[in-house]
């Protein structure tokens, strides 16, 4: 059905979008372009900020010290989005297979934790992973296990069980990541799956290909579009986390928000985090254009 | 032992497999042992997270006579209201704008309107750290007017969510239907209630919960535009874990979970499964 000319209408097109228009206008366009030319300014005294248009703040943002941390999140965010594609993809594929009555459980079940606060969520996970919490404890218990089927054998036992460090590292900001973002990759993954031809995969298997070559060759393939939907919807939040590194990391897994937080919060050196924080948008869109390219490409080829 | 004399598995039932079932049980596990270890410890007589030492409510009375922790909750809960009932209306006409008309331009503005879905949080709290510091908002309104400013931020990350969700419902709708109604003689408003209004409803609802869950989750932007007297149960909850770790904070924690889970039964009620995945 044609959409209708706006002149066409013009009373009803001003009824419903003055209000929406006025608004990202006025609260959000505007505090974005004061952001942006927070960027190319400079702190003259204590409070007071001057629009200069110097590049400074961007030069000094490719600095080596910089530039490593834009690189460590970005690798940080690279990782949890492959863990989360790995793990979420038997789950998404589960999803598509259950029988009727099981699948709205199970994905009420993925869900449940998407739609509880993402505080509470880290909080909950950083008591399990703590010196004293249940991960060390269950780790402890399999060493001891381990221990004595090899005294058992003959062999000489481990050493005792000392708790490792599982908070305030590298590992618990990833794995802090994956936990709260793997129901962000099941969606959409499931979301594709369900769209595929089942008898497509039984042809496969009819024809004497294998699972684990219909996966390859007919699943994953068709399940593409579901895979980069996934990818980006992972990607992009993950390279901006906060609360995450904040709360779990140690002193050297910080993220980019850490750095753009500490320049506003502690720092006070308003236009540098201005810059950093254009820095993580343009990234973002790189992101998405890379997406949108890979989107034409294919769709050319069809 | 019913299961064991199971129809032996079709090729395509992979969730029958062995390994398949392990892989959800584990992940499952991984989702919730968290929690529901956190939410076992809110009841714990002991000071510290580690051991169990008998069941006590007495942390669920010292959280609920904590004034700022429940003052939290309330400002978290007005603001989540506000944001809510705002963006549902603001969201519901961007997307009718953008369904019903064409006009120049019409592709940046459907690109901007989307544009804090993609946004980093980050970024958008420091746009309204810095634009609220510039407009000189005042901070020492009396309540509610004082939760103004985050109940703004809260907005405007809010309502491309909703348009989002009603745009896709509207793609469904039939406009014969409201031409039909006009020809009988309705007027476009009546039209618009009677006809167009209904069938957005389930995407209404879908957005809703989908808003108020966002706004009541939101740490980041409402960290760069809360005064120093207006605080929200994320940001007093951050503080308590940051500062020390108290069973207080799970007792807290167990209660914004059951909220949780009664709104979500509450939508599934309303909605059916189907349609909460849908507007995901």
């Amino acid at each position: 059905m044609a959409e209708q000319d706006w002149k066409a209408d013009k009373k009803a097109f001003w009824a419903v979008s003055s209000v929406p228009l006025l608004w990202t206008l006025l609260l959000f366009l505007v505090p974005m372009s004061f952001v942006w030319l927070y960027s190319f300014g400079s702190n003259v005294g204590l409070t007071e900020i001057e629009i200069s248009g110097t590049l400074d703040n961007y030069k000094r943002a490719i600095e080596w010290l910089y530039l490593s941390i834009f690189l460590k999140s970005f690798a940080v965010a690279a990782l949890v989005t492959v863990i989360c594609l790995i793990v979420g993809f038997p789950i998404a594929m589960a999803l598509t297979f259950a029988s009727e009555k099981w699948r709205p459980w199970l994905l009420l079940a993925i869900m449940l934790p998407f739609w509880t606060n993402l505080l509470i969520r880290t909080y909950a996970l950083m008591i399990m992973l703590g010196s004293q919490g249940y991960a060390n404890k269950t780790l402890g218990w399999l060493w001891e296990s381990a221990s004595w089927i090899k005294a058992l054998v003959g062999m000489q036992p481990f050493p005792a069980w000392e708790p490792v460090q599982l908070l305030y590292n590298n590992f618990a900001v990833v794995l802090g990541l994956v936990y709260v973002h793997l129901p962000f990759m099941v969606l959409p993954l499931y979301a594709a799956l369900d769209r595929l031809d089942k008898s497509l995969i039984e042809a496969s298997l009819d024809l004497g290909a294998g699972h684990l070559r219909t996966f390859l060759k007919v699943v994953m393939p068709l399940a593409m579009p579901g895979v980069i939907a996934g990818v980006m919807i992972t990607l992009i939040p993950a390279l901006g986390a906060y609360l995450t590194p904040d709360l779990m990391g140690g002193t050297d897994s910080q993220m980019i928000a850490n750095v753009i937080e500490r320049q506003f919060k502690r720092a006070n050196d308003w236009p540098f985090g201005a810059a950093l924080s254009f820095l993580l948008i343009y990234a973002m869109f790189i992101l998405i254009a890379l997406q949108g390219l890979r989107r034409n490409k294919s769709g050319e080829a069809r | 032992m019913a299961w064991l004399r199971q129809t032996p598995r079709a090729p395509l039932e992979y969730t029958r497999t062995l390994w398949m079932r392990s892989w959800i049980a584990a992940v499952l596990v991984f989702l919730y042992a968290p929690l529901l270890v956190l939410m076992i410890f809110s009841f714990n007589d002991s000071r510290r997270n580690v051991v169990w030492r008998g069941f006590t409510t007495k942390y669920y009375e010292k959280a609920l006579n904590n004034d700022t922790l429940v003052e939290a909750l309330i400002n978290s809960l007005t603001i989540a209201a506000l944001a809510t009932a705002a963006s549902l209306v603001i969201g519901a006409m961007a997307a009718i704008m953008l369904w019903r008309f064409r006009f120049r331009l019409k592709g940046v503005v459907d690109g901007t309107i989307s544009l804090p879905i993609i946004v980093p949080e980050i970024c958008l709290g420091v746009a309204m750290l810095i634009f609220f510091a510039w407009v000189e908002w005042p901070n020492n309104l009396i309540w509610p007017l004082n939760l103004g400013a985050i109940t703004i931020a809260h907005i405007t990350f809010c309502f491309p969510f909703v348009t989002m969700v009603v745009r896709s419902r509207l793609a469904s709708f039939n406009k014969e239907e409201e031409e039909a109604a006009k020809d009988l003689g309705a007027s476009d408003w009546q039209a618009f209630k009677d006809v167009l209004l209904p069938h957005m409803r389930p995407a209404l609802v879908a957005g809703a919960l989908l808003a108020f869950t966002l706004s009541l989750d939101d740490f980041v932007i409402t960290f760069f535009t809360s005064g120093p007297d207006t605080i929200t149960f994320p940001v007093k909850v951050y503080s308590m874990v940051r500062f020390s770790v108290t069973p207080e904070v799970n007792a807290a924690s167990t209660l914004l979970i059951i909220i949780t889970v009664v709104l979500t039964a509450i939508a599934l009620r309303v909605q059916g499964t189907k349609n909460l995945s849908v507007s995901h």
